[in-house]
């Protein structure tokens, strides 16, 4: 039987889909890039900080890795410019989860605020790197290829790649939370030394989900380094990039599978749309403070647990209603 | 009877404050062994160095012959011995039901969570029938963390026992809670006891420790001060002092 719910899976899905093709602007399909690469990228983020709580804030060091990777890869294998790019991008994600190894036996070994304060210092520290060493190019950042594909029909295979890693991080972070290891995640992010003392492995469930959340994570800057053809690294080691996956998710509901895939389809469509419509690259913060004012003060948990409460408020409601008639009759 | 759980001479200070000073305990296998004394005599130390949570500085703890003086939490309850803390501790933001899934694996590699599923027929029997138990099995599919104390003080008992250890430390299962369920919890620990679990309690309700009881332990200042049966405890002159505040001998000696 087909539930309501997957209706409403299946009904965005084809949205999403067949936008490019009635959609054929590049400006839109362009914002419609930004705003998958977030989705997937916050998905997958919340798939381990949402489920365990330990907020990363140095998520950007996943995404420029990609990035880098790709960029350097296609230099060296001489990858021309067409779309054998594209292959390159789970190589991204996969150096992306490299990475995350140490830098997941470094950070997790301290809690709550001092990890996230952890993950930022290290996330400066891939900064710095980038911007100093030779091999990154520097300020001055890298080059990829140019594809010469016709501006009608450019921005599709991006879009659909962007979809893809949207739709992957979306199933994965699904299956992970109905899987044992999920449940682990959530009894580390209410008490973890109580999951310890029922025999949750905490430091290898904790690193295995630091270490898989980085890969769609490095998928999407690696896909981000083919869209624009050239990175630099103020914009793939980005602290803004650190927070808005984190708000974002936080915007839709933490820890919620929903959640982060809507709450990067509101803000960052809506930051682009901003930009583009009133050329100016500031004024979405001044939106996007308000949106959270609004979203803190009076729906905590984020816009997806508080449509759900209301829900299941509306319907006890129903219930009670109907049994108050029900004893009327009697 | 032979020994089940076993601590030789442990030490452990935190700082300037000798928190356990070569204290000694045996649990005989099939007991339910008692573990009073004052406030900050070093009971919940005790335990959290029986359990993992703090490394000893000296001494042992030897559990069925293997030693697990300095086995981390997650080893130490695989190996089968399970707890349950003073203040209690749930995962409130997930169900009743889910709690238990926390627990009914204790000793499962970290690999096999991620390709299987949270819960197997056989695991959410064994999940419902110690909520049931307990008496909370109605509750299953509530947030833990709309539970009231004393349901929470259920539920972390029977999470414990879905992994079925072979020996269960309670700290203060007692402690703030009604006449009614107090004897509950007894009643529970008894027939679980007939069923031949073991039991090390810290308690200090001291009705429930001498009724419940096989043999109780004295703590004093972080040592083993005196141990024996309950009415030999009762009738010893050394354990009031203890508890009252009481003095060095000489003081005695001047008194009288």
């Amino acid at each position: 039987m087909l539930r309501v719910r997957n209706v409403w899976w299946i009904g965005a899905l084809a949205a999403l889909v067949l936008f490019p093709l009635i959609e054929t602007n590049p400006t839109y399909t362009s914002i419609g890039i930004f705003t998958l690469i977030f989705m997937g990228c916050a998905t997958s983020w919340n798939m381990f900080s949402g489920y365990s709580g330990y907020i990363n804030l140095g998520s950007a060091v996943s995404y420029g890795v990609g990035a880098y990777t790709l960029t350097l890869l296609a230099d060296h294998l001489h990858v021309p410019g067409n779309g054998d790019l594209f292959w390159l991008i789970p190589v991204g994600g996969f150096a992306a989860m490299i990475v995350a190894v140490p830098v997941g036996l470094v950070a997790l070994r301290v809690r709550r605020h001092t990890f996230v304060v952890i993950t930022i210092a290290i996330f400066f520290v891939f900064q710095l790197s980038a911007t100093n060493f030779s091999f990154t190019g520097g300020t001055s950042g890298l080059q990829l290829p140019l594809i010469p594909w016709l501006e009608t029909n450019y921005n599709k295979p991006f879009y659909y790649a962007a979809l893809a890693i949207t739709v992957f991080a979306a199933l994965l972070s699904f299956a992970v939370r109905r899987s044992r290891f999920g449940l682990q995640l959530l009894a580390i992010r209410d008490d973890e030394d109580r999951a310890a003392g029922l025999g949750v492995k905490v430091f290898a469930v904790k690193l295995t989900g630091f270490t898989m959340s980085a890969f769609a994570v490095g998928m999407g800057g690696a896909l981000y380094a083919v869209f624009l053809g050239q990175i630099y690294p103020q914009f793939v080691f980005d602290p803004i990039f650190d927070i808005s996956i984190a708000l974002m998710s936080i915007f839709g509901g933490l820890g919620t599978l929903t959640g982060p895939l809507l709450g990067a389809l509101v803000l960052e469509s809506m930051q682009q749309y901003l930009t583009i419509r009133f050329s100016n690259g500031s004024l979405y913060l001044i939106i996007f403070g308000a949106l959270f004012l609004i979203v803190v003060l009076f729906m905590p948990q984020g816009i997806v647990v508080y449509l759900s409460d209301w829900r299941s408020r509306r319907s006890a409601r129903r219930a009670e209603g109907a049994r108050v008639v029900v004893g009327e009759a009697s | 009877m032979t020994t089940l759980l076993s601590v030789d001479r442990i030490s452990k200070a935190f700082g300037g404050l000798q928190a356990l000073n070569e204290c000694s305990l045996s649990v005989e296998k099939g007991s339910i062994t008692g573990l009073i004394g004052p406030n900050g005599s070093g009971k919940t130390t005790l335990f959290n160095v029986i359990t993992g949570y703090e490394k000893p500085d000296s001494g042992s703890v030897t559990f069925e012959e293997a030693d697990i003086t300095r086995v981390g939490p997650s080893r130490v309850f695989a190996l089968g011995v399970g707890r349950t803390f003073q203040i209690t501790r749930i995962f409130s933001r997930i169900t009743v039901l889910e709690n238990m899934l926390v627990a009914t694996q204790r000793d499962e590699g970290w690999l096999r969570g991620l390709t299987r599923s949270k819960s197997s027929k056989s695991e959410l029997a064994a999940a419902m029938e110690w909520l049931d138990f307990v008496g909370i099995d109605r509750l299953a599919s509530q947030p833990a963390g709309s539970l009231s104390f004393g349901q929470r003080k259920l539920l972390e008992l029977a999470y414990v026992l879905v992994a079925d250890p072979d020996v269960i430390l309670l700290d203060e299962p007692a402690g703030g809670v009604n006449l009614t369920l107090i004897n509950e919890i007894a009643d529970k620990i008894q027939s679980l006891n007939k069923g031949g679990k073991t039991f090390l309690i810290v308690e200090h309700n001291m009705e429930f420790v001498m009724n419940l009881c096989d043999r109780v332990t004295v703590m004093h200042q972080g040592t083993d001060l005196v141990s024996g049966t309950p009415s030999e405890i009762r009738n010893d002159p050394r354990v009031l002092d203890a508890y009252l505040g009481g003095s060095d001998d000489d003081d005695v000696e001047e008194a009288s």
